[in-house]
């Protein structure tokens, strides 16, 4: 199976580790990654924003870069979002694009997606002796509905202590430009959000999602303390042989 | 300018040719504002909590509620493709039941009509059903300019009325109160009432409230109400509520005069089913709502012998005209997408400046009012998706916001920051090697920031208009290496 890793442009800038940690789970599962270079960004902060003629080059060059694969895996669940959800609305004007969209789509996965569904694994191998709760992001929740997929994988982390997160389902206020236009709401928000997070003693707070994490992270950073932003897939990368 | 015109409400809603549908102010200023109000938060979580679990709990003992929620949709689809030919069968079947219909093109016309109508049968009180749509044109200022006095009798609208305040949420327009200021208000407006013998307990407020409203029920000769619903093949009315005071006006008074928004219609009295069943779980957490009145016309010797249907436009074909906003249309008004937003459970009603707030408010008024302050609101979403999953009509609210925003941006003239930033990041962004040079400039310029972001590797301080992030929240730095220059280095 040919598998291109989209990373998205947060984590090549700022997370490479998640991206790695995706290229090592599948490498140790025994699949090869392929990583594009022509691969960006999917757009999902102009659309959001509210600029679609500058999001339309960044579709086509997404389509561009992935088409030909049997399947793109992303450690986003809102990136993947972007494409099965709004992509296809976005070009359904063009009825050549619209095709390439129509056919890439639905072979986009988030992480947990591939793993579960697509190579039907849940034990990856992994061993993360501490105290973790997840924290399910808003699209991976409601726009791809992952469910339990990432928890499944959790649970079967050898060591882990995986604990609820109570309101699990609220968002944490980031929402992309939101955080900024929004600044106030958005915090009151994280402070809820943190709070939980730091009642539940765990040492990390996992998600599927960067942006997310660097939110969170960045709010339990603020209020001190040692509660740690990890993504789930360097969780699920870690403490197995290379 | 009418008088209601220049009414403008302490909440910072304005009373226009549209309506109360119209903020004054930008939704990240007054949500500062009621951010600031503890006591507000608390109420608010409280309540939404209570209402969010309620109505979870009722939805999932329904083992069809998605094909529910479809079929409410497709009606509601198929009343908007058909709203002309719908609303003259509507005209029609309720002019032949004996009421009398009339047109109002915007919240001026709808007021100046009910206006005319009170002042013709002489009367200088109406008693009135919670309505969302005498709300949104702003009656209650329009009668009391004409020396009419309009008598909440909904106990959570009264509650807002007697404090001179305005809804906050569309089902409990009270519902940035507790009962303890409650309990301080009654004291204050309600002349007689014992002070130490009224405890803040919800049956006595309650109590206190039917007395003080009893005498007016049985004096008043003409109520204003709403419709949840008109059905066109019949020309029936109908009200749900649950206190029974809408039974009470909807009876009692010789005269009965209905403000219905145009997209309220249903095509068949069938078509009840499946709204009677969604309505009551999604609003107020019911099985089944305890009192829903239908009426048809005046019925002889029985009820209300002078009854008019006042139908409003107010901004509805404009939002018709738009062919991803109009799904708004298809609201029900039942509040579910408010009780679970992130958003209204922090800041509350008043910061959205309309008496729609919450997620329908942030695509609704925008739409009905078309601009202005309103353009800010549909930046007031997370795009978390909570309200579209709880919509019993399944109105996509993202879908709109995302695309309300870029009315915004498409509206906009004259130089703006935020575009130039976005055109160019996109430019770097479509092109892989303005895009590869573009991470590698970013790693290296902020290399000398790496001592003052510590162990943690985070910045505490950002420059406009990252400070905003950084006002509550740490920033992270581009890492030492881009994933792609460890991709070149280990893979290629």
């Amino acid at each position: 199976m040919r598998v291109a890793l989209f990373v998205t442009c947060v984590n090549d800038l700022v997370y490479p580790r998640t991206g790695q940690a995706v290229v090592r789970i599948l490498e140790r599962l025994g699949h090869t990654v392929e990583f594009p270079a022509a691969q960006t960004c999917c757009g999902q902060m102009h659309l959001n924003t509210g600029y679609r003629a500058e999001t339309m080059p960044l579709v086509r060059n997404f389509v561009d870069a992935f088409a030909g694969y049997d399947a793109v895996v992303t450690p986003s669940g809102s990136c993947v979002a972007m494409v099965r959800d709004a992509y296809p609305r976005l070009v359904a004007g063009d009825g050549a694009l619209a095709a390439r969209v129509a056919a890439l789509a639905p072979r986009t996965y988030e992480l947990s997606e591939l793993l579960v569904d697509v190579l039907g694994v849940t034990d990856v191998g992994a061993r993360f002796p501490h105290r973790v709760t997840y924290h399910p992001t808003c699209h991976g929740l409601r726009l791809l509905r992952l469910g339990d997929r990432p928890l499944r994988l959790l649970r079967a982390v050898r060591g882990i202590d995986l604990v609820d997160l109570p309101g699990a389902e609220e968002c944490c206020g980031f929402g992309g430009t939101f955080a900024v236009k929004n600044a106030d709401v958005s915090a009151a928000m994280l402070a809820d959000k943190c709070a939980a997070v730091a009642g539940t003693g765990a040492r990390y707070v996992a998600a599927a999602d960067s942006s997310c994490l660097a939110h969170i992270g960045g709010g339990l950073s603020r209020r001190g303390g040692a509660v740690r932003p990890v993504h789930y897939a360097e969780i699920l990368a870690a403490g197995a042989a290379p | 300018m009418t008088a209601q015109e220049s009414t403008a409400t302490r909440h910072g809603a304005v009373a226009t040719s549209r309506g109360n549908v119209v903020a004054l102010e930008p939704f990240p200023v007054a949500a500062r504002r009621e951010l600031a109000d503890a006591q507000l938060r608390a109420n608010l979580h409280r309540a939404t909590h209570t209402i969010r679990d309620k109505r979870a709990r009722v939805v999932a003992e329904v083992p069809d509620w998605e094909a529910l929620r479809a079929a409410g949709a497709a009606i509601k689809d198929d009343v908007l493709a058909r709203l002309p030919e719908l609303l003259e069968q509507f005209e029609a079947a309720a002019t032949q039941a004996g009421a009398r219909v009339h047109w109002a093109r915007d919240a001026g016309e709808a007021c100046q009509v009910v206006t005319d109508l009170v002042r013709a049968t002489g009367a200088r009180e109406v008693v009135k059903v919670k309505s969302m749509a005498t709300q949104e044109v702003g009656l209650n200022e329009a009668l009391e300019a004409a020396g009419i006095t309009p008598v909440e009798t909904d106990l959570a609208e009264l509650i807002v009325q007697l404090a001179g305040d305005t809804p906050s949420h569309i089902l409990v327009p009270a519902i940035h109160y507790n009962r303890r200021q409650i309990r301080d208000l009654f004291l204050r407006r309600m002349p007689g009432l014992d002070a130490a013998g009224l405890t803040d307990d919800p049956a006595a407020l309650a109590e206190a409230a039917r007395r003080h409203l009893r005498r007016r029920f049985l004096s008043a000769r003409v109520a204003v109400s709403g419709a949840n619903f008109a059905v066109a093949e019949t020309g029936t009315l109908v009200v749900v509520e649950s206190e029974g005071n809408g039974r009470m006006c909807l009876t009692l008074p010789e005269t009965l005069i209905s403000v219905v928004g145009i997209e309220k219609l249903l095509p068949t009295f069938r078509d009840l089913e499946v709204f009677l069943q969604l309505l009551p779980r999604s609003s107020t957490g019911e099985r089944m709502n305890p009192y829903t009145s239908l009426w048809t016309g005046v019925t002889p010797g029985d009820g209300p012998q002078d009854v008019h249907v006042v139908l409003v436009d107010n901004g509805r074909t404009d939002t018709l005209a738009d062919e991803v906003g109009r799904q708004a249309l298809r609201c029900i008004r039942c509040s579910a997408c408010l009780n679970v937003c992130p958003v209204y459970e922090r800041v509350g009603g008043h910061a959205y400046g309309s008496v729609y707030p919450g997620p329908i408010g942030a695509i609704l008024s925008p739409q009905l009012s078309g601009g202005g302050a309103n353009r800010t609101l549909p930046y007031a979403s997370t795009l978390c998706g909570a309200c579209f999953d709880a919509c019993p009509v399944r109105i996509n609210i993202p879908e709109v916001l995302v695309h309300l925003r870029h009315s915004t941006v498409a509206a906009k003239t004259g130089p703006s920051a935020e575009r130039t930033a976005m055109r160019a990041l996109a430019w770097v962004m479509r092109d892989r090697r303005r895009y590869a040079a573009a991470l590698r400039a970013a790693r290296r310029g902020v290399a000398p920031l790496r001592l003052a972001a510590g162990r943690r590797g985070t910045l505490r301080r950002l420059p406009w208009p990252l400070s905003a992030w950084t006002a509550s929240r740490d920033a992270p730095l581009p890492a030492k290496e881009t994933f792609r220059e460890w991709w070149q280095r280990e893979r290629a």
